[in-house]
Formats: C-alpha cells, sequence, structure tokens
C-alpha cells in the first residue's frame, strides 16, 4: 500500500469492521460454542436444564421419527440434484441460445417463484393439490388421465413427491440463474472451433461448455444441498392443520429439529440434532468437493 | 383415454415441429428455433400458472372458488362469483389481545416496519465491512476473510437452539432486536460489497485522503454513490429474506400484535380453514410488494445474486 499523507495514521479498519466482528462473536461464536454445551444438557424450557452426557445423541440416534426425517431429507436432496439441477442447466442452456426477444421475459417468469417465502408457497399448494378440484390435480389429470382424485398431502406415499414437484417449480429458476452467468462467460471462439474441427453438438457440450461451467456447477451443487438439508417451511406449511403431513410423512430433520427443541422444549436436544444435521452436510460437501476435484484432474 | 384440450394443444405444437422439419431443407435451424420458443415459454406458463390461479381465487367468493378453475365465464361474473368479500373479511376480522384488538393492516405495517430496518442496518454495516476488505490493508485479512467463508457453509440452523436460549437470557424474545441484530453484518453481503467495492479506483480514494476527509467521509460521500447499483441488489435481497422469514417471527415473537405476516397467514391456514379464499387473499397481499420490488430492480437483483459465484 502507497504511503499516504505525512501527518495521517494508518486508517484503521476496526472502525469499518468493528460492528461485524462485535455481532459474530455475540450472535455465532458464542451461540456456537453454547450449541456445543447444551447438546449435552436435557432442558425444561429454556431456563432449567440438566447434564445427560451424550444421551441426546444415542436418543436421537435411536429414534425411528429421526431416521424418518433422515430418508425425506436425503430424498429431497437426492431430487434436488439429480432432477433439479439437470432442469435449470437445460433450461438455461435453452435461454442462453435462445435469440427471442421474449428471452429477458422468460427469464425472469421462470426465476419469479424464488420472490416468494417458502411458507406462501406452501399456504398456495395447499389448496393446488385439493383432491379433484386442485389446479394441480386436474393439470395432471389432463396430461395423462390420472391423479384427478389422488390425496397428495393426505397420503403418505404422494407426501413427498409432492414436495419435490414445488420445489421444482420454486427452485429451477433459481439455479438456471447461476447456470445462465456461467454459459455466459464460456469462451465462444472455443465452440466455434470445435464446430470447424467436426465436433456434433454433443461433443462441444462435454468438452467445452461442461469443463468451462465446472466452478460454478460445484457451487451450485453445494449449496443445493446445504439448502435441501435445511428444508423445513414448506412441509410445515403445506399442510393446514396438521405440521409436517399425516403421520409426520413430510418431516424433515430440521423439522425433527424444531419439534423437539420448541414443540417439546428441550433446547439441548435440539442442538444436538443441530450437531447431527451439521455433521451430514459437511460429509457431504466434502465429498463433493474432493469429486469435483478428482473429476478435474482427469480433464 | 379423453382428449381434453391440453392434449390437442400439445399435439398442435407437435405436428407443427414435424411438418417444419420436414418442409425445410436439412439442417436447417428454424424448427429448433420453434421447438425451444414452445418449451420455454411452455416452462414460463407453468411457473406463471399458479400465481395468475391465487389472483383469481382471491377475488371469487367461496362457493365460486372450486367451481371454475380460474374465473368463471363472462356470462356468469356476478356478485355471487367475484367479490371482495375475501379482502373486507381479511380486514376487518380482528383478534383479541391484552392490548386490544389487532387487526390485518397491522401485520402488513409490522412486515414492512422489520424488513425496512433489517434492510437499513445490513445495508450499513455489511458495505462498512466491505469497505474495510476491498480498500484497507490490515493484519489477518486472509484469515477473517477464510473465517468469513466457513461461517458461510455452516448450516444457519444449527443455531437456532443456541441463539433461543441467549435470547431468553438477555430479554430479547418478543422484541424485533431478536430478528434486526444477527443478521446485521453477515459475511453474505461483506462480500458482495467487497466485490463492488473493489472496482472503484484506489486514486480516488487516495485523492479524498490527501484532501483531509476522514476515513468514513471516503467510504460514505465518495464510495458508496459509485456502487449504488449494487447497493439496490442487495437491499431488494434483504427486504425479500426479511419479508419471507418464517422461522425466526416464529420462534423469538409471541404477542399477537408483534407478529408478521408469513407467521400470521400460517395460523389464517387453521383459523380459516374451510375458507381458503381469506388466507389466499392475504397470501396474494404477502406477494405484490415483493414483485413491485422486483421488477423495479430485476436486473441489478440478478447481478447481485450471481456476482458472488461468478468471478
Amino acid at each position: 500500500m502507497p504511503r499516504t499523507s505525512h501527518s495521517r495514521p494508518n486508517p484503521n479498519p476496526l472502525v469499518f469492521l468493528g460492528p461485524y466482528l462485535i455481532i459474530t462473536v455475540a450472535f455465532f461464536l458464542y451461540p456456537f460454542i453454547s450449541a456445543l454445551i447444551l447438546a449435552f444438557q436435557q432442558t425444561f424450557g429454556p431456563t432449567s436444564k440438566i447434564w445427560v452426557g451424550i444421551s441426546n445423541f444415542t436418543y436421537i440416534l435411536t429414534d425411528p421419527m429421526f431416521y424418518r426425517a433422515l430418508k425425506n431429507t436425503t430424498i429431497f436432496a437426492f431430487f434436488s440434484i439429480f432432477l433439479q439441477l439437470p432442469l435449470s442447466l437445460g433450461l438455461a442452456i435453452l435461454l442462453s441460445s435462445s435469440a427471442s426477444k421474449a428471452k429477458g421475459w422468460f427469464r425472469l417468469l421462470i426465476f419469479s417463484p424464488q420472490l416468494v417465502g417458502q411458507i406462501f408457497v406452501g399456504i398456495l399448494f395447499s389448496v393446488l393439490f385439493v383432491p379433484r378440484y386442485g389446479l394441480v390435480n386436474r393439470f395432471i389429470e389432463a396430461l395423462i388421465s390420472w391423479g384427478l382424485e389422488e390425496q397428495w398431502l393426505q397420503d403418505p406415499k404422494l407426501v413427498m413427491p409432492a414436495i419435490v414437484l414445488i420445489s421444482l417449480w420454486m427452485y429451477v429458476g433459481f439455479n438456471m440463474i447461476y447456470f445462465l452467468a456461467a454459459l455466459h462467460n464460456v469462451d465462444e471462439s472455443l465452440k466455434e472451433a470445435a464446430a470447424i474441427d467436426g465436433a456434433n453438438r454433443w461433443q462441444i457440450f462435454r468438452n467445452v461448455t461442461l469443463p468451462a461451467i465446472k466452478p460454478i456447477t460445484t457451487f451450485v451443487v453445494i449449496m443445493s444441498t446445504i439448502g435441501s438439508f435445511q428444508l423445513f417451511e414448506l412441509p410445515y406449511n403445506l399442510f393446514a392443520n396438521q405440521n409436517f403431513g399425516p403421520d409426520y410423512s413430510g418431516l424433515t430433520i430440521v423439522g425433527y429439529l424444531y419439534v423437539k427443541a420448541f414443540q417439546n422444549g428441550d433446547i439441548g436436544m435440539g442442538a444436538a440434532v443441530g450437531w447431527i444435521l451439521t455433521l451430514i452436510i459437511m460429509t457431504i460437501s466434502l465429498i463433493q468437493v474432493r469429486v469435483s476435484g478428482t473429476a478435474r484432474k482427469d480433464n | 383415454m379423453e382428449i381434453s384440450h391440453l392434449h390437442i394443444t400439445l399435439l398442435l405444437f407437435f405436428a407443427i415441429f414435424v411438418g417444419l422439419k420436414l418442409s425445410l431443407p436439412r439442417n436447417s435451424k428454424i424448427p429448433e428455433i420453434y421447438l425451444r420458443f414452445v418449451i420455454l415459454s411452455g416452462s414460463s406458463a407453468i411457473v406463471l400458472t399458479p400465481f395468475v390461479w391465487l389472483l383469481c381465487a382471491a377475488f371469487k367468493s367461496n362457493e365460486a372458488l372450486f367451481q371454475f378453475l380460474f374465473l368463471p365465464s363472462p356470462t356468469e361474473i356476478s356478485n355471487q362469483t367475484i367479490n371482495l368479500g375475501n379482502f373486507v373479511r381479511l380486514f376487518s376480522d380482528a383478534r383479541e389481545t391484552v392490548h386490544g384488538k389487532v387487526y390485518f393492516i397491522e401485520y402488513i405495517f409490522n412486515s414492512i416496519f422489520l424488513a425496512t430496518a433489517t434492510t437499513i442496518a445490513q445495508l450499513l454495516f455489511c458495505s462498512m465491512g466491505g469497505y474495510a476488505l476491498a480498500k484497507l490493508e490490515f493484519r489477518g485479512k486472509r484469515l477473517l476473510m477464510f473465517f468469513m467463508l466457513g461461517t458461510m457453509m455452516l448450516p444457519t440452523m444449527i443455531l437456532l437452539a443456541p441463539m433461543y436460549e441467549m435470547m431468553v437470557r438477555i430479554g430479547w424474545i418478543d422484541t424485533y432486536w431478536a430478528l434486526i441484530v444477527p443478521g446485521a453484518a453477515n459475511a453474505f453481503g461483506m462480500f458482495l460489497f467487497r466485490q463492488a467495492i473493489t472496482g472503484v479506483p484506489n486514486d480516488l480514494i487516495e485523492a479524498g485522503r490527501l484532501d483531509g476527509c476522514t476515513e468514513f467521509s471516503i467510504y460514505w460521500n465518495l464510495v458508496m454513490p459509485l456502487v449504488r447499483p449494487m447497493s439496490g441488489a442487495f437491499c431488494l435481497i434483504c427486504f425479500l429474506a426479511s419479508w419471507n422469514n418464517f422461522l425466526g417471527p416464529q420462534i423469538f415473537i409471541q404477542s399477537t400484535e408483534k407478529l408478521t405476516l408469513p407467521v400470521v397467514l400460517s395460523q389464517y391456514v387453521g383459523v380459516y380453514s374451510v375458507q381458503y379464499g381469506v388466507f389466499l387473499a392475504g397470501t396474494l397481499i404477502a406477494i405484490i410488494p415483493p414483485a413491485i420490488l422486483f421488477f423495479a430492480l430485476q436486473k441489478e437483483f440478478i447481478v447481485g445474486l450471481t456476482s458472488g459465484a461468478v468471478k
């Protein structure tokens, strides 16, 4: 850094970073550390607690309800990555190669559900999935002559498919925006050179486009995983008078955390669930980073 | 299998596509352009339809809601089918609390107040932090940025339980402080502003220092006006996040008169369990302000969202 004027001391960064540092210490580091302690305590309401060792963890890890939540969340994350992201990428490719005047409108419309909070989407779709009369039921009936009377939100078998369908509607456009930005940065001359060399479109996509959008794909995959594993508001609000669906068929890990910590009032148990969730997310993210790293070496 | 309008439309598109493909010379791109257009407009239509349905539903009477898929045919439109009944009910119904009656309009004001306060706090603190990261040299800067990145990767839900316990202890339960302060200076916003402020020429800042401006006035009067597009995008992101925040108010706010729209509407689903129209009208109202803001700022918004990810 060049020396500035003679009498001025170096500007003090603490003036600008002070708010962040204070808030981070008070509302991130402190709760983070207290989560470590709380996880080994049983609390009755927020004030009275007793030390229980690892029994919170042994309780959770033997609780069938936790495994139901884990299974549902894993299903959701799986479809977010292997169904929703390819769709997002497909739409982004179509949009980026489109020369239509309506391009901006398409982008805007497909993105728009992202503006609406999961809570409002949950309320809206709780009515759209009404048997016989709901928009979704009628649409699917018109398309494949099935499903007019299906009880999407009352039939435990259909609850997770309904949640996946809604999340497609909500998030396809969101991830599409990231892919669009990545595709925008792909070197056009590379593609042209490949085309002149006789590469077909699939080869160009496989060997030019895909490597070029790799960093952002890794980013989007990791962010979707982290987001999917924290799904809560949608299944909480989708089922009019019963949270998380009949027989907890739409329960997620954060839903389980909410039930334990805030409905049953055991904050310590909630902290323990939080730690398990964090470990799961960290493990999966690390595997994803590792996989994308080795794949990069192969190329 | 019964043939519906939808099938006929799909068949028609398919026929047009095949026709074009056959009638045009090989390698012609025209059918592809049409196919692309059909897929994109079809996707847009699917995304838009629930919103259109909601818009219609909010004005339909309870009997008409499921009788007509969207709006009744013109001959059947009357006061019986299309009216403002849902909105009248929504705004005139009051909930009794110890502090008197609370009307729906108050929740709207609560939401606006909370989202505005959150946005102002985040805009100020995140841009200050971003300025320090972009233009000031200090020891441990790399370490700090590494730490910030780490906090972004951590799932926020882990803090939920201990945060609640902490808020009880410091007496912030049932106050808006619990919702405004913890997120007021966050790593995401600071990186966003760092990105934008790095582009501001150093010469300008040096000139300001030579002229004897305080560091704060350089940041406030010289730098901030230059990153206004980013500020706009950031404000929109903050406003939306606060406006749509359900879990925070659900956990930290207890008094009925302090609730925000997401929590209240979530409760109304139970209160008006058979009168879908009332809470659908409320939902429509809740998604209008974000929609207006988004259409006004959409270009900046998308730039702001992706600038952190694309270098």
